[in-house]
């Protein structure tokens, strides 16, 4: 299995333990007079990477917000917000990378990595400062940014940038993980780079990646699902789950993952047709 | 260039000046040319200084006075919703009286003084500065507000850390818009009743018919209100080097 980063003996953020499974049971979302989704239940096993599919405005970005807790309203089903497999509310486990950066312009890209540090007011003691920056630097050389952590996200190409909220994102250190087409607006090498990058950083952690890219969802999920209407109007559903075989990250070049692309292709065509879009 | 461009200016406007007397034929007393105005200057120059002194001082604690109220403000209503529901009307309907109409009554209440110009360059800055901050406020990214709210940030670090750095830019628009105007205020309050300052100079000379030192009154005020406005921008660019990228965006 080709891994595009050689890899490292001491890793900065070892994967919690603690990562757990989620399931949503009968969730529902309206969006003014639109049902999204209704009576939809999503599960995302502990510690897998499950990836999810479907056409433009299915729902899949407004599931994952759900999950996020940045869902405009709370929904019927979900009072209190999403909770784990245990019961235990999800609120403050969870790191979020968008397809934007996100980075704030006038951070340096240290203290955009830290950010999160900040807004909660945490490692404010002089030790406890140093050694967030510390961590925060060792995981800008894992993306490949050493020496540019003072560097204003201005100075930084799209890739770069992109690899800084990488950064910002594993620093948060959280066991759950929701990425939102993180790679798309990436050309195919820097994705290609920080596809590699994101599974070996993202191991043992609950991840769900929304992506419009078959090939990056076999590459990265252990779990690869489609959301989809029947048709036009209709609430989306979830098709049954798809679990190719082997370890993310997958070789691309692989036969096997290739034909299993060409089927999603497929089926995503038909979801679309079906959604009349 | 750069530091040649404004002379260049400059000489050309003094240039337009002295065409349109020749032209003209304008008698002193009407329309004084540019070398009798800098005999004027020079002749009435300490003078002139001490009240250029006393505007100056009117305009700029104007402007900090405004600045600050207008932050406050901002940040008042951004922050609270019943705040906004109730004082945004008010800040509105407020700018619908003329300031200028206000003069004579801030005169009235606060005397002669330094007091009443303050409080009219201050009524005139505060609304552009709280106008543009609020807007600033109120149109954070939201994608950086989801962010920051999975992280777990409060109302207030979120404010703090995300809103208020990023409304800068709005709130330096705003800025610059009042030290344009600043000096209006403090000039048409001393019109209205004063002891001292250029505006108070400039009636006294126009009552003795003493056209040029009006307008080397004039030219002072204009040379320090663009003073003011390129210290002013300068400073807001060093202060907010990642604005420009945005300005772009």
């Amino acid at each position: 299995m080709p891994n595009q980063v050689p890899p490292q003996s001491s890793s900065p953020s070892p994967a919690p333990q603690d990562a757990p499974a989620i399931h949503l049971r009968a969730a529902t979302l309206r969006y003014g007079g639109r049902v999204v989704f209704d009576a939809l239940d999503f599960e995302l096993p502990a510690g897998r990477t499950t990836c999810l599919l479907g056409p433009s405005g299915v729902g899949k970005t407004s599931l994952l917000r759900l999950i996020a807790g940045l869902a405009p309203d709370t929904p019927q089903g979900t009072k209190g917000g999403v909770v784990d497999a245990a019961g235990r509310p999800v609120a403050g486990r969870i790191a979020y990378l968008a397809q934007r950066d996100l980075l704030l312009p006038w951070l340096s890209v240290l203290g955009n990595v830290t950010l999160g540090y900040r807004l909660r007011g945490e490692a404010r003691g002089r030790t406890e400062r140093e050694a967030t920056e510390t961590r925060a630097r060792e995981l800008l050389a894992r993306v490949g940014l050493a020496g540019r952590a003072e560097d204003l996200p201005a100075q930084l190409s799209g890739g770069e940038r992109q690899r800084v909220a990488l950064a910002r994102t594993l620093m948060e250190d959280r066991p759950v993980v929701l990425m939102d087409e993180p790679f798309s607006s990436l050309d195919a090498i820097t994705r290609f780079e920080l596809q590699a990058l994101a599974a070996e950083l993202l191991a043992g952690r609950t991840a769900l990646l929304v992506t419009h890219d078959p090939l990056e969802a076999l590459r990265l999920g252990h779990r690869v699902q489609v959301m989809a209407q029947e048709r036009a109007g209709a609430p989306a559903r979830l098709e049954p789950a798809l679990e190719p075989a082997g370890v993310p990250p997958r070789d691309p070049a692989d036969p096997a993952l290739l034909a299993q692309q060409a089927e999603l292709l497929k089926r995503l065509v038909q979801a679309k047709a079906a959604g009349g879009a | 260039m750069k530091i040649l461009r404004p002379v260049i200016i400059f000489l050309g406007l003094i240039g337009a000046w002295q065409i349109v007397v020749l032209a003209t034929g304008a008698p002193h007393y009407i329309l004084p040319g540019p070398a009798r105005v800098a005999r004027a200057l020079v002749a009435r120059w300490p003078e002139l200084l001490g009240h250029a002194g006393v505007t100056a001082l009117e305009i700029l604690l104007g402007l900090a006075l405004g600045a600050l109220l207008g932050c406050v403000s901002a940040l008042v209503i951004a922050s609270f919703r019943p705040a906004r529901r109730w004082l945004l009307p008010v800040l509105v309907v407020s700018q619908a009286i003329p300031v200028f109409a206000l003069a004579p009554v801030l005169v009235l209440w606060l005397g002669y003084g330094l007091a009443s110009k303050v409080a009219m360059a201050t009524l005139i800055i505060y609304f552009p500065v709280t106008a543009a901050f609020f807007d600033g406020l109120r149109r954070t990214e939201p994608g950086w507000l989801d962010l920051a709210r999975t992280m777990g940030g409060s109302r207030s670090a979120i404010l703090r850390h995300v809103q208020i750095p990023a409304a800068l830019p709005a709130l330096s628009s705003g800025i610059r818009v009042a030290t344009a105007v600043a000096p209006i205020g403090a000039v048409v309050g001393e019109w209205v009743g004063s002891s001292a300052g250029l505006g108070y100079m400039m009636l006294q000379a126009n009552a003795r018919m003493q056209v040029d030192v009006m307008f080397a009154a004039l030219f002072l005020l204009a040379v320090f209100a663009v003073g003011l406005y390129a210290a002013v921008d300068v400073g807001l660019r060093r202060a907010l080097p990642w604005q420009a990228e945005d300005a772009a965006g």
